[in-house]
């Protein structure tokens, strides 16, 4: 490397060889200083600015505030939306995930297989991921209408009553999670193909020999070999359905998370507030308390993870 | 690789009719959606309320698709203009500012390097939202709301693109022949012109694409900077449901306008976004 060269006395060099030294050290600097600018002024300096107006009564108008201390978390935590959110967006969240990436696994162990037009299979899974969102839910909350919706239809057709998608809580939960299942079932398949296809395929052919059917060959080498990036699959998409906003807020026309909060995220709760009734300091408090629950359910997950996938790996064995 | 596997494992991984089945379900769930939007965007109001519905396409979807491009309250070839000027600027900016960063990171000796980097990826795992209110009060304070620009100059490199550059420029980027471009005189910048650029095309495509993405389909910032008379695809959309829903045929046909060209774009480059995100998650 370039800089080997340092341990030498400076005075040797000619101009041109102590530019070229200044180049190398100070260069690297200059190539990573844009990241760090805008990182800077639009991410870390926000980011500490919101602990300070969520400490303060802000006025919109004024575009300046008062300093309340913990008022705006006392009233956010004593308000009922606010629980009814945390309520609405685990729920979201665990029926997007769970069934998610039960199926994103099964996809990928589907397209791990030597397939005609592989290509042509692996972009259809993805084909989802580069829908807008928003796109997604304006055409899932129309198959979800209580009343036309298709999917009441067919249940209509199998002799079960119409689902109340757009009233009763629970169902909604479904409709929405529904949506974020659609976009991002085969994104995440692919990543955990990735994973399945650095399986030394030496382990399959031995426990194959060995008698091993595909449904144990599944469970006790794939599952097991792919546990790293499994973790990160859950870890990311435990960070994304925590900040779901952008298919309840689509849920409806009106945009409020439901007649009774019934779909009211926590994101979607920072938005009303902040932007709905222009209380930023509030809606700050709801930023952070967002915040502090994805650290620590972000750390739950991970130490659940690794315990459980753990647990199969040694019942593999 | 699949053809230089050894002949057992070939047959333990050939496919059965059963995984065509399931493979071919996944394609007709993924696709139904579409085909229903284009159901009801190419009928009229009606269509949605109609039992007995035509599983073919009806003949207004010009129709609509006209309302929507001449509805004064959209805005459709301003969100369309908007959306391609803010993804491309977005996407451009993050793969030449996160190549020239991971460059370094992956390859230059200097002080602070390691910690630098832990730092980058440290803020991967702050949310966006935590930061919106002081961003808005910030942009408010230059007199950037409304403005593309507040949207533009936020995204313009992200911790993601740097991670990524860094982690493909360590192994496709042989540190020799940095070294040989220094002895053969050349500077930083022509080194990293020379040698790191052509390298890193492979992964600089994969970050395009995925960042085009992300940027297209951003919602929740352009929603609350932008204002209805120079708004995104997104936030065009979600005026386009406020004021006409009643009228779902209007609102699916814009649905379908707005996705079409993202969809052009991944018929001709999924092929690409797919083996990056393959790529990725072998070494993440």
């Amino acid at each position: 490397m370039a800089s080997t060269h340092v341990d030498a006395p400076a005075q040797k060099y000619t101009l041109r060889q102590r530019l070229g030294r200044l180049d190398v050290k100070a260069s690297p600097y200059l190539y990573i200083a844009p990241f760090f600018l805008v990182f800077g002024i639009f991410g870390l300096f926000p980011i500490a600015y919101t602990a300070v107006i969520s400490l303060m009564d802000w006025d919109t108008i004024r575009n300046s505030g008062e300093f309340i201390g913990f008022g705006n978390f006392e009233y956010v935590l004593n308000d009922r939306k606010f629980w009814i959110a945390i309520r609405n967006t685990f729920s979201i969240f665990a029926l997007s995930t769970i069934p998610q990436l039960i199926i994103a696994t099964f996809i990928a162990a589907m397209l791990d297989h030597h397939l005609k037009a592989r290509t042509f299979w692996r972009m259809s899974v993805l084909l989802p991921y580069v829908v807008m969102p928003v796109a997604v839910a304006l055409i899932f909350s129309q198959l979800f209408a209580d009343e036309y919706g298709i999917f009441n239809q067919w249940l209509g057709m199998i002799g079960i009553d119409a689902v109340q998608w757009h009233k009763d809580p629970l169902a909604s939960h479904w409709a929405i999670a529904t949506m974020v299942n659609f976009r991002w079932t085969g994104y995440n398949a692919l990543i955990l193909l990735a994973a399945m296809q650095a399986v030394p395929r030496e382990l399959y052919e031995a426990s194959a020999i060995d008698g091993a059917g595909k449904l144990r060959r599944f469970f006790s080498i794939t599952l097991p070999q792919i546990r790293p990036t499994a973790i990160f699959v859950i870890i990311t998409s435990t960070i994304g359905g925590l900040q779901i906003f952008d298919e309840p807020r689509m849920y409806d026309t009106t945009g409020n998370g439901g007649a009774d909060q019934q779909w009211l995220t926590v994101a979607l709760h920072m938005y009303n507030t902040g932007w709905g009734e222009l209380n930023f300091g509030r809606a700050s408090a709801i930023a952070w308390l967002l915040f502090l629950l994805i650290v620590v359910f972000g750390l739950l997950n991970f130490w659940l993870t690794r315990r459980l996938v753990s647990s199969d790996n040694t019942k593999g064995k | 690789m699949a053809r230089s596997r050894k002949h057992g494992a070939a047959n333990i991984q050939r496919p059965t009719w059963f995984v065509y089945g399931a493979l071919a379900a996944v394609l007709v769930a993924s696709l139904f959606p579409f085909y229903w939007t284009l159901l009801i965007g190419s009928g009229d109001s009606s269509t949605l309320r109609d039992p007995n519905m035509s599983w073919i396409p009806g003949g207004n979807f010009i129709d609509n698709a006209m309302r929507v491009i001449e509805n004064p309250a959209v805005n459709f070839w301003k969100a369309l203009g908007n959306s391609i000027i803010v993804s491309t600027t977005v996407a451009l900016s993050t793969v030449v500012l996160s190549t020239l960063a991971g460059f370094a990171f992956a390859k230059l000796r200097f002080k602070g390097n390691g910690v630098l980097y832990v730092a980058v990826i440290a803020t991967m795992a702050v949310p966006v939202q935590l930061g919106i209110v002081p961003l808005y009060i910030l942009m408010a304070e230059y007199g950037w709301t409304g403005t593309l620009g507040a949207v533009i100059v936020p995204a313009l490199v992200t911790a993601f693109g740097v991670f990524w550059m860094t982690q493909y420029l360590q192994q496709a980027l042989p540190t020799e022949l940095i070294e040989a471009a220094r002895v053969d005189g050349c500077n930083m910048i022509r080194t990293f012109w020379h040698v790191a650029v052509p390298a890193a095309r492979p992964a600089a495509s994969m970050l395009f694409l995925f960042t085009f993405v992300t940027a297209w389909n951003n919602f929740l910032w352009p929603l609350i900077i932008l204002d209805q008379s120079n708004p995104t695809l997104p936030v065009a959309l979600s005026m386009l449901q406020a004021n006409y829903f009643v009228d779902y045929s209007l609102v699916l046909a814009g649905v379908l306008l707005a996705t079409v060209p993202l969809l052009i774009l991944f018929v001709f480059t999924g092929r690409q976004l797919v083996t990056g995100i393959m790529q990725g998650a072998l070494k993440g």
